[in-house]
């Protein structure tokens, strides 16, 4: 596993030509526009790519056909979310083999206004054992893992709003965020009750978003426009389906496992990272996915958002592009904490660059901690 | 009469005896008859020792509210009760967990909590349909 680290690089990252309320521009025409704009961050042209990879509506033969491809190599799979996380890893063994030469991994989805969508979702279980009593959408199940955090470990609706506070800061930042003015934790308290233990500032957003990331191995990245930034590690992981199934309500065993493999491939440890990217589409999930990643106790995931922790200027900075909270959610949110961390990397994120931050941890969940998908990323080898 | 509730959709061969059972006001579930293992949601493996020798037991019907929420509106147009309602998570006391809805107590945290005592309540949506929902254990 160890040969793989460092053996493949992020080239391109690049969101659609805008995000947030799309209307005019159809979901495919997302994909396209994130994929365009990304193969042209990396400073390469459509016919480089041979390897298509996309999770969500769309699959990679249509990306393929779209863009008038024909890829030696195409990864379709679809976990939820993190599904692109996943697929950083996927694209390092296919690239690292030889398999494709130039990885392209495409999200697009018009989550807010529809256009171009066909609806259409596996309801086979939900439909028959939990849509009779009210279930259906994220924030119907996640509050459930929430709660019982809440039962265990004592944690108060005043530590997740710590969470929406910190995050909204970094928007304040992010000239593409949604909303960029900053909250208290009072603010997230009174916000308009929608399942409670959540009120709506405890839930991400719904916009229309595209994103991309291209990767080459890390010989031919010396030759791409932009700082290389190497994938040091890559894992995986999934778990239940149905909340019900899941083992132990507040930590993720597929977080944890994504993690643990990770980590060990890249050889690094926790105290190592001077930035975090984690999937937040409730302010929930970034504490328990960093109790299941291992930083800390089970019930002191909160802990990390305390001022001066991570919001900007703080000891560890979580979450800069604003989040799923903030910045953008389209529903598959995961290709967007890659872009975020390739661009801190860089150095190129302006007012809320991280100073000399030189390894990111990018942690996504699918589903409801159902899957999970986890990169260790560097500008150094 | 207008259903208040989006029926179970698509109920499977693997769980007819499920639905029967509930139709008789009896809650089976199903148990494994090589490790004795009991799941839900009912499957033709099962998922402890990954046998296919898969019987039915009736569960006692009594468990612990695992964990909830409390709805204050509803992200499915087919389901018509009036919000606020509670979405509870239950944990039988023969070991599996299943969805439901908590009733007859105040949707209101100070009085709903993880791990109170419940009991399974009978609810007949049409001829062919009986649903399991739960309330504060007497
Ligand atoms: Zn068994």
């Amino acid at each position: 596993m160890k040969e793989l680290s460092n053996s493949v690089c992020i080239v391109g990252v690049d969101e659609s030509d805008e995000v947030g309320k799309q209307p005019d521009v159809s979901q495919l025409s997302l994909h396209l526009q994130a994929s365009l704009n990304a193969i042209a961050d990396a400073g390469l042209k459509v016919s480089d790519v041979d390897g298509i990879f996309t999770a969500g509506q769309h699959s990679p033969a249509t990306l393929g056909e779209a863009l008038g491809v024909n890829p030696r190599y195409v990864d379709g799979t679809s976990v939820g979310g993190c599904s692109f996380i996943i697929m950083v890893g996927h694209a390092l063994l296919a690239l690292h083999h030889g398999l494709c030469d130039v990885a392209l991994i495409s999200h697009g989805e018009s989550g807010r206004s529809g256009t171009g969508v066909t609806r259409g979702r596996d309801t086979s279980l939900s439909g028959q054992y939990e849509m009779p009593y009210g279930f259906g959408g994220a924030p119907t199940y996640f509050g459930m893992i929430t709660n019982r955090h809440m039962h265990e470990y004592g944690t108060t609706l005043e530590d997740w709003a710590k969470v929406a506070v910190s995050t909204r800061a970094w928007a304040g930042l992010n000239p593409k965020a949604m909303f960029r003015d900053p909250i208290t934790v009072q603010d997230v308290l009174d916000s308009r009750p929608m399942f409670y233990p959540f009120n709506l500032l405890n839930i991400c957003l719904v916009t229309d978003a595209g994103g991309a990331v291209v990767l080459t191995r890390a010989d031919r990245a010396q030759d791409c426009a932009k700082k290389p930034v190497y994938v040091r590690g890559a894992g995986e992981g999934t778990d239940h389906v149905l909340v019900t199934e899941m083992e132990e309500l507040p930590l993720s065993v597929a977080t944890r496992n994504s993690g643990k493999k990770a980590f060990e491939m890249a050889g690094v440890s926790h105290g190592d990272f001077d930035h975090i990217m984690l999937y937040d589409a409730f302010t929930s999930g970034p504490p328990i996915m960093l109790e299941s990643l291992g930083f800390c106790e089970p019930g002191e995931g909160c802990s990390f958002f305390d001022a001066g922790k991570s919001d900007p200027g703080g000891s560890l900075p979580i979450n800069t592009n604003g989040g799923g909270l903030s910045y953008t959610h389209s529903g598959m949110y995961g290709i967007f904490p890659i872009i975020e961390a390739v661009r801190q990397q860089r150095g190129e994120c302006g007012d809320r660059q991280v100073p000399g931050a030189s390894l990111s941890l990018v942690n996504g969940m699918g589903g409801m901690l159902s899957a999970a998908g986890t990169i260790v990323l560097s500008n150094q080898k | 009469m207008e259903l208040k509730r989006p029926l179970p959709t698509p109920r499977t061969p693997e769980a007819k005896p499920y639905w029967d059972g509930l139709k008789e006001g009896k809650l089976m579930i199903p148990k494994c008859n090589d490790c004795g293992h009991v799941h839900f949601y009912p499957r033709i493996v099962c998922p402890s020792c990954h046998s296919r020798n898969i019987g039915w037991t009736q569960a006692s019907g009594k468990g612990k509210l695992y964990s909830f929420e409390i709805a204050h509106r509803s992200l499915n147009p087919a389901f018509k009760i009036e919000a606020p309602y509670i979405l509870a998570m239950i944990e039988l006391e023969e070991g599996p967990r299943m969805m439901s809805n908590l009733i007859n107590i105040d949707p209101d945290p100070a009085v709903v909590k993880c791990d109170m005592p419940v009991e399974i309540v009978f609810e007949k949506q049409n001829d062919d349909v009986t649903i399991a929902l739960f309330q504060p254990a007497s």
